[in-house]
């Protein structure tokens, strides 16, 4: 039991509402929550948990629209929640600083980095002008920004987004406070640029010693860097235990489904051989551009009937804009599109109504795939009357027989609207809508990845039966290998719109890698605490300065 | 700085091209008059002799295309030709009257936009607390009354009634400033009505739509005091919606400014306009339309301007 | 001093300590901000000024009142669905209900309602009131009170239609362009900025100058003049909506323009496009009550309540309130649909402003 006098910040009972459709609704049911001084604390927990608003609250700060309603908030003493206003904003960015998730947008345009740095400095006359940006340089130093003498002096605009966001850690620094909230810091970035914020955040938050409350929804993330974890589902608390153990020995069933959700693994498959094997979708030697900035380069794979090839890379590597000319949004400017071996006209509008309603697409976010104001039974049944000319008695059994094959039950969801389905039900509307039109070929963009844990497992294991029983061949771009793991038979890497290495699965994830392909998959996240140690000291931090000034 | 200068001057061409386009429909609509011009001013009742008289003397033989360049010539030297109706030179009877009409958009300028932008912030500021609701009600009401409405009601209460302002703006060279603005303080106080509204409200969604991004809310978890959070993080960002809706009603104010000034019977060319359109004095009309429009073209483009000027993004390119 | 101002101090002091005490913080501020601002009418204009003031704020309350019993009545009337819409509306939104409605009774039941025909000269010139004529005769001797509910039919019936047809102009072009894009997209946005760069009441008088001021001249040339704001609008919400997922995903499937805009774009669009029909109508409204003002729109003998402010303007400097009448007419109406386009755009933005 650590001494009562190291204690922090400590959490009572705390109750926070939310005003929606004219009335307050409770959205945070009594946490507690307890830190001591130097210790990191992750809440993890999936959307609408409550994270962010307990970070906040731990400010003493509740968003417009948001009121904490009851319990209590003790840092080092003193009570926010009956803390008038100007006490509680002289503690912020002295005491207890925040970094948000986007720093593009946090940081005011206007004003150069280093003066936004050193303005609470300033304004609690703990250091002059001068030297708090000697300090600032100091501490870009430390979190190993390129030119860090220089860079406080640019415009935020004109810094790329991994480097804020250490800025924006910096800036959090500037006071030394004795807690920092980092809320979802690396969401917004690439793998490969999340390792050197991560790993910049740990260094100076041991460093001084600084105490801090790590909110993600990453569990691998949340292992690195937290000494304790806590669970948040909708609200409530499931359950707080020291990192290892939490890791090891999950305690209640909410968190043990999460820590096994990525144990799904189909077997591999592999390639029809023999001459008349003809895949179902190839493409050759593609080069497209959006105006006159190229953005695909003589790309080239094939896809064979009942086969899943993950088309993987990070954002801007051209893995959707691959998919855009496949369908025909964009035509190839070089190159073609093949399907059964025929050459498929570039533009979708050339294309014959069979050729569409051979591929289909499946979207990465289901809010924005399915027309808010159409019936389900509707979304799903117009691809059925549109290509399969039924009617009357015949679509709605055609409909009833697709909303069984996504396990949704007709009698329930026939005549719903998308609006009142939760994220899996719509992404299994959008599944039943793309099979409707007795396709060949999916293409699947990241179907998984605006969905929570759970739900996403259940997405792919449904992909994955429908594939067997309709022998479909799947195009499944994502940027998450674990969704690769699972589910692919062959994979493509793409980096700025090249392919920089393809083949099966299983001789993919062993080595010899291409250099890239070796850094996008030592930079995921795994589940084991000391993985993000072990990978720098493998790495040499000289490297993770290198990777930065990219 | 290439960046900024290549947009401003994109901005500016493109503003010139509008201002050509319309100087053109403005020509041409009177060329969809049924006969022509000689024929609709003379009536029906008009010999042919006559008309083809008018017709020389216009010079209307010539070819339609000639015609407009001859008058988009005079118009750029400010010669727009002659009045159909009294013969007078255009350029004659609209100079002072043009002036007039700067002069009491400019007082109601000066009154209104300090005003308006105060206000705006201040409800900004206290939005969703009962003073916001009023001001909303208000400004609402404001707006949508007719200019003329306005204007009799303050007729009524502050020149008939009270006699503490002239009900009728008549304007004469001996006056002192002092008298000028006595005297034209009601149609001022009208346009500062409406267009007041318009600013407040403008200036409130602007400032609010600010406070809602996300380095406002970072500067007040660093702690920064709610007036140096508007000061130092929302105002450098305000400048250029602030710039538009400035320019935007003062390009609104053009148009307001026509009924006023025939509600207090002001010398001016909004008035002008009114009575050539009446008497359809074709040369006197399109002279009038081409400099509402040229100005409401231009503050437009003052608008653009300022904004593309005051983006921290642009002026501190990569 | 007398009981009268005295009453009024007593009563606005004791409510703003009532207020205080009851910590309504924004009431007694409200109330308290009145009590200063009366102290300095009080002194400049004073005890005509606060008897001002004192009926002003009971005629709000009267406004209140009226509104509050109209909104129950709605949610009575009106089915479930409807009615949990309109619980949430707030007074002004009522009162411009109200006043909608009282304005709708009005324009259609003008002939049984008005007690003489609207070109009907019954008695001299700006005869006063008496029990025959409710607000006295016009310039020509006809009952004023005729020609200001005639006035609710034409005036709002011709800025209807008006509105109505700039509606269907730019609407339709909006949502053509939204869907087919390119070079359709870029031409139709050039011409309405080129239309909108002539302000729009200057714009008006030079074509009425060319065409004459009939009403099919004036409906053409306002639906004109106001189609490219609604163009923008709907080509804005449609843009919106052209670009998501679903609609991709219908091209895909091969469907044609006439479908994505009737099933896919448009009922994503309907919630703005009402709204902006309402502050469009308020436009065009003023417009052609600001062009019938100056003497181009609605002819007489025509009942017109732009064209009878300017016919009887010459009263006002006898201190006569009668043509503020019909311009008080106007304002009402723009008010109160302002009101209601005002409380649908916020529920449409959601908690946005919050």
């Amino acid at each position: 039991m650590v001494p009562k006098k190291d204690v922090l910040l400590e959490i009572k009972e705390l109750r926070i509402e939310g005003y929606s459709d004219e009335q307050w609704i409770e959205i945070v049911h009594g946490v507690d929550l307890t830190l001591h001084k130097g210790e990191v604390l992750g809440l993890i927990g999936e959307s609408g948990a409550g994270k962010s608003t307990i970070g906040l609250a731990a400010m003493g700060f509740a968003r417009d629209g948001c009121r904490i309603s009851g319990g209590s908030i003790d840092f080092d003493g003193m009570e926010l929640t009956t803390t008038p206003e100007s006490d509680l904003r002289a503690l912020r960015g002295s005491r207890i600083a925040y970094v948000a998730q986007s720093a593009a947008a946090s940081f005011n345009p206007a004003h150069r980095i280093i003066d936004q740095h050193t303005e609470a400095p300033i304004q609690y006359r703990i250091q002059k002008r001068v030297e708090a940006q000697e300090d600032a340089m100091e501490l870009y130093h430390r979190l190993r920004l390129p030119n860090p003498d220089e860079i406080g002096f640019r415009y935020p605009h004109q810094v790329s987004g991994g480097q804020l966001q250490r800025a924006m850690t910096a800036m959090a620094m500037a006071c030394r406070p004795d807690l920092i909230i980092f809320d979802e810091p690396t969401t917004a970035l690439d793998v490969t640029t999340q390792i050197e914020v991560l790993a910049a955040i740990r260094d100076i938050v041991d460093q001084f010693n600084t105490a801090a409350i790590y909110i993600t929804h990453d569990l691998a993330v949340v292992a690195q860097m937290a000494d304790t974890i806590k669970v948040l589902l909708k609200g409530n608390e499931v359950e707080e235990a020291p990192t290892e153990q939490m890791l090891d020995s999950p305690t209640e069933d909410y968190t043990k489904s999460l820590w096994a959700v990525r144990s799904f693994k189909r077997p591999q498959k592999q390639r029809p051989t023999g001459s008349d094997a003809v895949p179902i979708v190839s493409v050759k030697g593609v080069d497209a551009a959006y105006g006159k900035v190229k953005v695909l380069d003589d790309v080239s794979f094939d896809i064979f009937a009942g086969m899943t090839v993950a088309v993987v890379g990070e954002s801007g590597s051209g893995k959707s804009t691959t998919a855009r000319c496949i369908t025909g949004l964009l035509p190839p400017t070089k190159g073609e599109i093949q399907f059964h071996g025929q050459a498929l006209p570039p533009r979708y509008q050339d294309r014959s109504k069979d050729q569409l309603r051979q591929a289909q697409m499946i979207y990465q976010m289901a809010d924005t795939a399915l027309n808010p104001k159409i019936r389900i039974s509707e979304i799903i049944g117009r691809p059925a009357q549109f290509y399969g000319g039924l009617h009357g008695a015949e679509l709605k059994n055609r409909v009833d027989e697709l909303l069984d094959l996504i396990e949704l039950d007709p009698a329930k969801f026939y005549s719903r609207y998308p609006p009142e389905l939760s994220g899996g039900q719509k992404q299994r509307v959008g599944i039943a809508r793309a099979l409707a039109a007795e396709p060949s070929f999916i293409i699947c963009d990241e179907v998984t990845s605006a969905l929570d844990q759970l739900v996403a497992e259940g997405i792919l294991k449904l992909l994955d039966k429908l594939q067997q029983d309709l022998n479909l061949a799947y195009m499944f771009i994502t940027h998450d290998l674990a969704t690769v793991r699972s589910i692919a038979d062959e994979v493509v890497v793409m980096q700025k719109g090249k392919v920089v290495e393809q083949g099966p699965k299983d001789e993919m994830f062993k080595p010899p890698h291409h250099p890239y392909t070796d850094l996008l998959l030592s930079s995921v996240p795994e589940m084991d605490p000391n993985w993000l140690t072990t990978l720098l000291e493998e790495r040499g931090t000289d490297s993770i300065g290198e990777a930065a000034s990219v | 700085m290439g960046d900024i200068l290549q947009l401003v001057l994109k901005r500016l061409g493109l503003g010139l091209i509008t201002l050509l386009v319309i100087s053109f429909l403005i020509f041409f609509a009177v060329e969809l008059l049924p006969g022509d011009i000689a024929q609709a001013v003379l009536g029906q009742a008009a010999t042919p002799e006559t008309v083809a008289a008018l017709r020389e003397k216009m010079g209307l033989d010539q070819p339609a295309l000639v015609r407009y360049f001859q008058w988009l010539g005079g118009a750029v030297t400010g010669d727009f030709g002659t009045s159909l109706i009294s013969g007078e030179r255009v350029s004659e009877a609209i100079s002072d009257r043009f002036i007039n009409t700067l002069f009491l958009a400019t007082y109601a300028a000066v009154i209104a936009v300090p005003i308006s932008i105060i206000l705006g912030v201040i409800v900004a500021l206290l939005r969703n607390t009962i003073f916001d609701r009023v001001a909303n009600v208000v400004t609402l009401t404001s707006i949508s009354s007719p200019e003329f409405f306005l204007g009799y009601i303050l007729i009524l209460y502050l020149a008939v009634k009270t006699q503490y302002f002239p009900a009728i703006a008549s304007l004469s060279s001996d006056m002192s400033f002092g008298e000028l603005l006595h005297r034209t303080f009601l149609p001022a106080l009208t346009l500062v009505l409406v267009v007041t509204a318009h600013m407040m409200r403008m200036t409130r969604a602007a400032i609010i739509n600010l406070l809602a991004s996300p380095y406002i809310e970072m500067a007040r978890l660093k702690g920064v005091p709610p007036w140096k959070v508007i000061v130092k993080h929302a105002l450098p960002n305000a400048w250029a919606p602030i710039i538009n809706v400035v320019a935007l009603n003062l390009a609104y104010l053009i148009t307001g400014v026509v009924l006023v000034e025939v509600v207090f019977v002001y010398p001016g060319i909004g008035q002008l306009l009114v009575d050539a359109v009446s008497k359809r004095d074709f040369p006197i009309v399109q002279a009038c339309c081409l400099i509402f429009a040229a100005t409401f073209i231009l503050l437009n483009l003052a608008a653009d301007v300022g904004a593309i000027l005051t983006n921290p993004r642009l002026r501190h390119p990569k | 001093m007398n009981s009268f101002v005295i009453g009024y101090y007593a009563l606005l002091i004791g409510a703003s300590c009532l207020a205080a005490y009851f910590k309504q913080r924004q009431i007694f501020l409200l109330i308290f901000s009145l009590t200063l601002v009366s102290f300095v009418t009080g002194i400049v204009g004073g005890v005509p000024a606060l008897r001002f003031i004192t009926i002003a704020a009971g005629l709000l309350a009267l406004a209140a009142g009226v509104s509050y019993a109209f909104r129950e009545f709605l949610i009575i009337i009106t089915p479930e669905g409807v009615a949990k819409e309109l619980r949430t509306a707030p007074l002004t939104a009522a009162f411009g209900m109200f006043v909608i409605f009282t304005y709708a009774i009005a324009g259609i039941f003008a002939p049984v309602i008005a007690p003489f025909g609207e070109a009907e000269v019954i008695s001299s010139a700006f005869a006063p009131a008496d029990e025959n004529m409710l607000l006295g005769a016009d310039q020509l001797g006809r009952d004023m009170f005729s020609r200001i509910i005639y006035g609710a039919r034409n005036s709002v019936g011709l800025a209807l239609t008006a509105t109505g047809l700039a509606f269907i102009l730019g609407a339709f072009a909006g949502l053509m362009a939204a869907t087919k894009g390119g070079w359709f997209d870029q031409l139709m946005g050039r011409v309405a900025d080129v239309i909108m760069s002539v302000p729009s009441l200057i714009f008006a008088l030079l074509m009425l100058s060319i065409f004459g001021t009939s009403l099919v001249v004036i409906v053409i040339i306002v639906a004109l003049i106001y189609s490219p704001r609604v163009f923008r609008l709907t080509r804005a919400v449609a843009g919106n909506v052209v670009v998501m997922d679903y609609i991709e995903a219908a091209k895909l499937r091969g469907e044609g323009n006439w479908y994505l805009i009737r099933k896919e774009i448009l009922p994503n669009s309907t919630a703005p496009l009402v709204a902006e029909f309402g502050l469009e109508f308020c436009f065009v409204f003023l417009l052609i009550a600001g062009l019938s003002f100056l003497g181009l729109g609605i002819q007489p003998p025509t009942a017109d309540w732009g064209s009878m402010v300017r016919e009887n303007a010459t009263l006002i400097s006898f201190g006569e309130l009668t043509p503020l009448i019909p311009a008080a007419a106007i304002a009402l109406l723009t008010v109160a649909v302002n009101f209601v386009v005002d409380w649908m755009l916020f529920r449409s933005s959601g908690l946005k402003e919050v």
